[in-house]
């Protein structure tokens, strides 16, 4: 099993959250003080910069007009710490392609992180949740056949190595697409893409891609890694490795159970921040009009949003506690997943401090993994 | 049920009444909102109100999402039921779809009415002149459409169909009208095309589209005339229903009308 340490890269020097109507799309930037957040960047990337050290591979994504997550460019921190590391991978979870209005400049950045990391990039492709449909305009009714069609030029641009090649396609258009540099890695690097939902999930194991899910719990991760199966065994006769599936969830290691407690509530600062305005959070069409009715019906009150970190370990979201502890969470959730290759580690949010971070860093490295590193081997050989 | 088949498209919709033709298009609402007016007025005329492709009950169509798909999409259903001087009226983003199928051909458009119309842009880059429905909490959209909130639908009363429906027609109008939102840039331009009689209904208190916006699409269009109901937001159909339906009776037959 192989393991990625994660933040959002948070500004979390806020008013108080129930004072604020929502954080995402319409929050003035007046609330961010830059001096404040050049210290929180370098905090971040060291935390990374530790990984290297340590052997726990780096997570980063991107998100826009928002508190929640400063970094509107995943390729501006994957860039630094393709430079600034040695050995770990770093996954781009990921390249929000169904609302970058650029799918060559996405192959282009993508391709030079891979060379410049010598070739220790893990791509992914993500639609983007509902509210960054409105910081990137495109229209929320076509975010998925855009997405696909990215997807496919991206990939087109990273293979071809007898360019020019053109491209008349729905959404994008190029006379002579050849990119300088290629990617380190042949054919390209790994594919990941993060989905919610089953259908999804049988699309991406068509593809034999990484498929990644979040924060969904246990039970459902099964059903969706069950759902990936049926379309990996489709198109490639026989059933994945386990090293097709990761889970992200939250982490806090300390020396016994009850030390581990308070750091991991801060935690929970990622789902208490994800308030925001109805007309950002449901944008048309980005979810079948039947679903939008069914949850126009029933509001969501099921576990994701759970403030309590006893529910959320039950959940399957919270690995936390001592280290012997939190390798047997670790080993239950991949049994009950059915196996799983890569576990991704919320070990940072909100108000939780660097020395904090670190210290969950190297007891994991040190105490945890150790322990759990033989789970769900051996790995995909090819690359898919 | 189909009611209109054209170009391989199977529409929902109205089409009832005997008279001269009037082709009613709906707005982003979806038809709910001009039903009570095409059955009203096909007491007079032969009305027309297909549901557009996505909207509603209707299907979608995979290969449509502009503006310009439904006015050829309803030029070439005029075309294929043999009509001539037809009133075209469109309501809202239906008058959008009527003046984009006017600037193309008006070989079988007899006159045009547009009711609160948009499609068009007069402002600048830094604005709209349209309120974006798209930017607020669907819970204030009554509120902006309708001047009297007595006129506004009651959710509680909404069946799981109406719901589906509303939802449907939603993400139709997110997907034919989202980027540029609500207007396509060359239109203006195009306007000076219309070389049939046009008249402009609007309420005077229109808060999606208001009307200074409605007098400058009216000066676009050649010899176009205005009414601006007073008492009335974004519906006139529905908040003036009789004031509405004798303004239609009345330029549809050449009668005077009272116009700015």
């Amino acid at each position: 099993m192989k393991f990625y340490h994660f933040s959002e890269t948070p500004y979390p020097i806020l008013p108080d959250l129930d004072t604020l109507a929502g954080l995402r799309v319409d929050l003035p930037n007046s609330y961010y003080d830059p001096v404040k957040g050049a210290d929180l960047f370098h905090e971040r990337l060291d935390e990374w910069c530790l990984c290297d050290e340590l052997g726990i591979n780096i997570m980063l994504n991107e998100h826009h007009q928002t508190p929640t997550c400063v970094v509107p460019n995943i390729v501006v921190t994957a860039s630094a710490l393709a430079r600034q590391t040695k050995n770990v991978r770093i996954l781009e979870l990921g390249n929000p392609i169904a609302n970058r209005r650029d799918p060559v400049r996405v192959a282009e950045e993508t391709a030079m992180v891979d060379v410049l990391s010598r070739g220790r990039l893990e791509c992914g492709f993500v639609r983007g949740v509902p509210m960054e449909i409105a910081p990137s305009n495109n229209n929320p009714t076509q975010s998925q056949s855009r997405f696909w069609e990215a997807h496919d030029l991206i990939k087109k641009a990273w293979t071809t190595h007898d360019g020019p090649f053109r491209w008349e396609g729905k959404y994008f258009n190029y006379r002579a697409v050849n990119i300088w540099p290629r990617t380190y890695q042949q054919p390209h690097p790994p594919i990941w893409i993060t989905t919610s939902t089953l259908d999804n999930a049988t699309e991406i194991g068509r593809h034999g891609y990484v498929c990644a899910t979040f924060l969904v719990g246990s039970e459902k991760a099964k059903q969706i890694f069950d759902a990936y199966r049926i379309g990996y065994r489709e198109s490639f006769g026989r059933d994945p490795a386990p090293d097709r599936f990761a889970y992200l969830g939250f982490s806090h290691v300390a020396d016994s159970d009850e030390a581990a407690r308070e750091p991991a509530k801060k935690l929970l600062w990622y789902m208490e921040a994800g308030k925001q305005a109805p007309q950002w959070n449901a944008p048309p069409g980005y979810m079948p009009a039947e679903i939008m009715v069914q949850l126009m019906g029933a509001p969501r009150t099921a576990g994701f949003r759970k403030l309590d970190v006893d529910f959320q370990i039950g959940f399957g979201n919270f690995f936390t506690g001592n280290p012997d502890t939190v390798a047997q969470q670790i080993r239950k959730f991949h049994d009950d997943v059915g196996g799983i290759g890569n576990l991704l580690l919320m070990g940072h949010s909100g108000h939780m401090t660097h020395a904090e971070t670190t210290s969950h860093l190297k007891l994991f490295a040190r105490d945890v993994v150790p322990q759990v590193r033989g789970l769900s081997l051996p790995q995909t050989k090819a690359a898919e | 049920m189909s009611v209109f088949k054209v170009d391989g498209v199977e529409l929902t919709g109205v089409r009832a009444g005997t008279g001269a033709p009037l082709l009613m298009l709906h707005g982003a609402g979806g038809p709910r909102s001009i039903l009570a007016a095409a059955e009203r007025l096909s007491k007079s005329f032969s009305v027309m109100a297909p549901t557009h492709p996505g909207f509603a009950d209707c299907a979608d169509v995979d290969r449509f999402d502009t503006i310009d798909d439904l006015a050829y999409l309803y030029l070439d259903l005029l075309d294929e039921l043999k009509l001539t001087d037809v009133t075209v009226m469109g309501f809202s983003l239906g008058g959008w779809i009527t003046a984009e199928m006017a600037v193309k051909s008006t070989a079988r458009i007899g006159r045009i009415i547009l009711v609160d119309a948009v499609g068009v842009k007069f402002g600048g880059r830094d604005s709209t002149e349209l309120a974006d429905l798209f930017s607020i909490p669907p819970s204030e959209m009554p509120k902006l459409t309708y001047f009297d909130q007595k006129f506004a639908p009651d959710p509680s009363t909404f069946t799981d169909r109406d719901k589906l429906n509303a939802q449907r027609s939603f993400q139709a109008f997110a997907r034919y009208a989202w980027e540029p939102y609500l207007h396509n840039p060359k239109l203006k331009q195009r306007l000076h095309r219309i070389d049939k009689p046009a008249l402009l209904i609007w309420g005077e208190h229109d808060k999606i589209v208001d009307v200074d916006y409605g007098r400058k699409f009216c000066a676009a269009i050649p010899g176009a005339r205005m009414v601006v109901l007073p008492g009335v937001g974004h519906v006139p159909q529905v908040e003036a229903a009789d004031k509405f339906d004798a303004l239609v009776a009345d330029f549809v037959n050449g009668r005077a009308i009272a116009a700015e």
